[in-house]
């Protein structure tokens, strides 16, 4: 287990300098995350044509892996539909919690993520982002969400 | 960095024979030996706790006032003995004074709810201070709810300190209590607590003291305090979890009705009525946790025996060589800079998330707190999301401090 495997250049990179960071007016759905063991608090905003995700913006605070992972995703679900999205939050749910999990390489940056099973403690903070997009993604009536909580 | 001022300072204090008494210091996390500084979120156990737990399951198990045979005898002299231990460890005037809870958190809400709830009107007021544990907010919030009282928070400074003038000023005719942390747990502050009650004495206030920072750093004297409440933790004195102490004036406990009904607490029960034990047992409703109480009582005599005059000077030794150490490491900065803290030192590091500094420190072997602390309304004064949290024992060295320094310094150098 190396630390080095956590927190990799692409994983440093999205921190320092994170994609897609800030607000979105307006938006067809806006849904805050909150991680209350540790404090980290962010909010997706993500524009929908037809099916289709167009934009998708967040903010927040957190820790190096909450944020980048937030700032991957919001990068790698830009132009997917819904499906295609709910699709990926298992592949990467998949990758952040299952040691025999395969494909990393179709994953193609979000694989930078794999390093974080080898540290239970901070799943949660990779994964906040992604429960928080597929709740905005599974609801009827995005707006009306309820924040999504890690407890 | 400056070696000089990192240098390991010489201490009388025999901490490496202090070290072998708590078996867990010798063990290794992550390949690396334990650096354990987190005892501000639980401490250690010693060797004396352990036995005497074990000896207890072994030995001397069953329920406590309930048999007439060996075992339960035994048992319930094992628990009563811990509490004349406790009453003697913070001077309280009888053992009926000594009441035992699951923690602070516990004994805090049992004030609330016994004490306050049945007095509090509308318009009444109870004043805390700004950097409170959350067990030390939201019994009086829920309280106020209950009754229509009003939760009044007395400010701290940019430095984590609270003005004894600041909190005075806000004691009033309508106050009914005051309580207030003894050391805060995110900052370390030590609050002013001897002049503050003494305040709210003058006004008739009743007092509540949060010592679960406290006790294990400190000597504590409840009459010299002259607080009407004290409350603390097994766990953070080097203890049992699960076990703690609500201290409350006699006169005051005699008045409060039960908190929790059912066994234990009663003299006798009909369906029409039910009569109430005597002090301690009317709050003690329930088979308690005896083991972790008697546990409790091992560490007592643990702290009785141990020369606590030079583990104080160790522990003041170590906060201002830890407080050396962080300040050469650029982008640092300490959150509470009081001049009166017990030995923890809360800091930030721009651009190192505290619980990334965490994991980094966790690779060394090292253990620290990092988040809010249960202090949320501190975290907010400082517009912080969080800390981390290097709270040292009297066990920790000057080794262990340079370690987290180096650990700090390597976390940083990831990030910039």
């Amino acid at each position: 287990m190396e630390l080095n495997d956590l927190y990799r250049d692409v994983i440093l990179d999205h921190n320092r300098r994170p994609r897609n960071f800030g607000g979105l007016e307006p938006s067809d759905a806006s849904v805050e995350g909150f991680n209350p063991m540790c404090g980290d608090r962010l909010t997706v905003r993500l524009r929908l044509a037809d099916d289709t995700i167009s934009d998708i913006r967040f903010e927040g605070q957190g820790c190096a892996i909450s944020t980048a992972s937030a700032s991957l995703m919001t990068e790698a679900v830009k132009g997917k539909t819904r499906a295609e999205a709910l699709q990926l939050f298992d592949r990467v749910h998949k990758l952040l919690t299952d040691d025999a999990a395969t494909g990393a390489d179709e994953l193609g940056k979000l694989a930078a993520l794999s390093g974080v099973r080898e540290f239970p403690a901070r799943v949660k903070c990779a994964s906040l982002c992604w429960h928080t997009l597929a709740s905005a993604l599974r609801s009827g009536d995005p707006q009306a969400l309820p924040a999504v909580s890690t407890e | 960095m400056n070696n000089t001022a990192l240098a390991a300072r010489p201490s009388s204090f025999d901490v490496n024979a202090l070290r072998r008494q708590f078996p867990v210091l010798a063990r290794l996390v992550r390949g690396k030996p334990l650096v354990y500084l987190d005892n501000g979120a639980s401490a250690q156990r010693p060797i004396a706790v352990i036995d005497a737990v074990d000896d207890y399951e072994r030995h001397h198990h069953a329920n406590i006032h309930r048999g007439v045979h060996t075992l339960s005898q035994e048992a319930t002299a094992l628990y009563e003995s811990a509490r004349d231990k406790v009453m003697d460890f913070i001077h309280a005037r009888s053992r009926n004074e000594i009441i035992f809870v699951r923690g602070t958190t516990e004994a805090i809400n049992l004030v609330a709810q016994s004490y306050a709830r049945p007095l509090l009107q509308p318009g009444d007021e109870i004043l805390i201070t700004h950097l409170e544990h959350h067990a030390n907010i939201v019994p009086w919030q829920m309280v106020c709810e209950q009754t229509g009282a009003t939760l009044i928070v007395a400010p701290i400074d940019a430095h984590g300190e609270v003005h004894f003038d600041a909190v005075a000023a806000l004691m009033s005719d309508r106050t009914r209590l005051f309580a207030c942390a003894h050391v805060s747990n995110a900052l370390g502050t030590v609050l002013p607590v001897r002049r503050l009650i003494a305040a709210a004495k003058a006004r008739g206030i009743i007092t509540l003291i949060d010592g679960a920072q406290a006790v294990s750093h400190m000597e504590v004297d409840v009459q010299e305090l002259g607080c009407d409440f004290y409350a603390f933790s097994s766990h953070k004195m080097y203890g049992p979890t699960g076990a703690g102490v609500l201290y409350g004036r006699e006169q005051l406990l005699e008045r409060m009705p039960p908190w929790q009904g059912g066994g234990e607490m009663i003299l006798a029960v009909t369906f029409a009525k039910t009569t109430y034990n005597g002090l301690p047992n009317k709050f003690e409703a329930g088979t308690p946790n005896i083991s972790g109480v008697i546990g409790l009582g091992a560490a007592v005599d643990f702290l009785q025996a141990l020369d606590r005059g030079a583990a104080h000077a160790h522990e003041t030794a170590l906060l201002a060589h830890a407080t050396a150490a962080l300040r050469q490491i650029p982008q640092l900065r300490i959150v509470g800079t009081a001049p009166d803290k017990a030995s923890l030192v809360s800091f930030v590091v721009a651009g190192v998330h505290p619980h990334d500094l965490g994991t980094i420190l966790d690779e060394d072997g090292i253990a620290v707190r990092t988040g809010h602390h249960c202090a949320m309304p501190v975290m907010e004064f400082f517009a912080l999301p969080a800390t981390a949290r290097a709270s040292f024992a009297f066990y920790n060295t000057f080794e262990e401090i340079d370690k987290l320094a180096a650990g700090v310094e390597r976390a940083r150098r990831i990030f910039v």
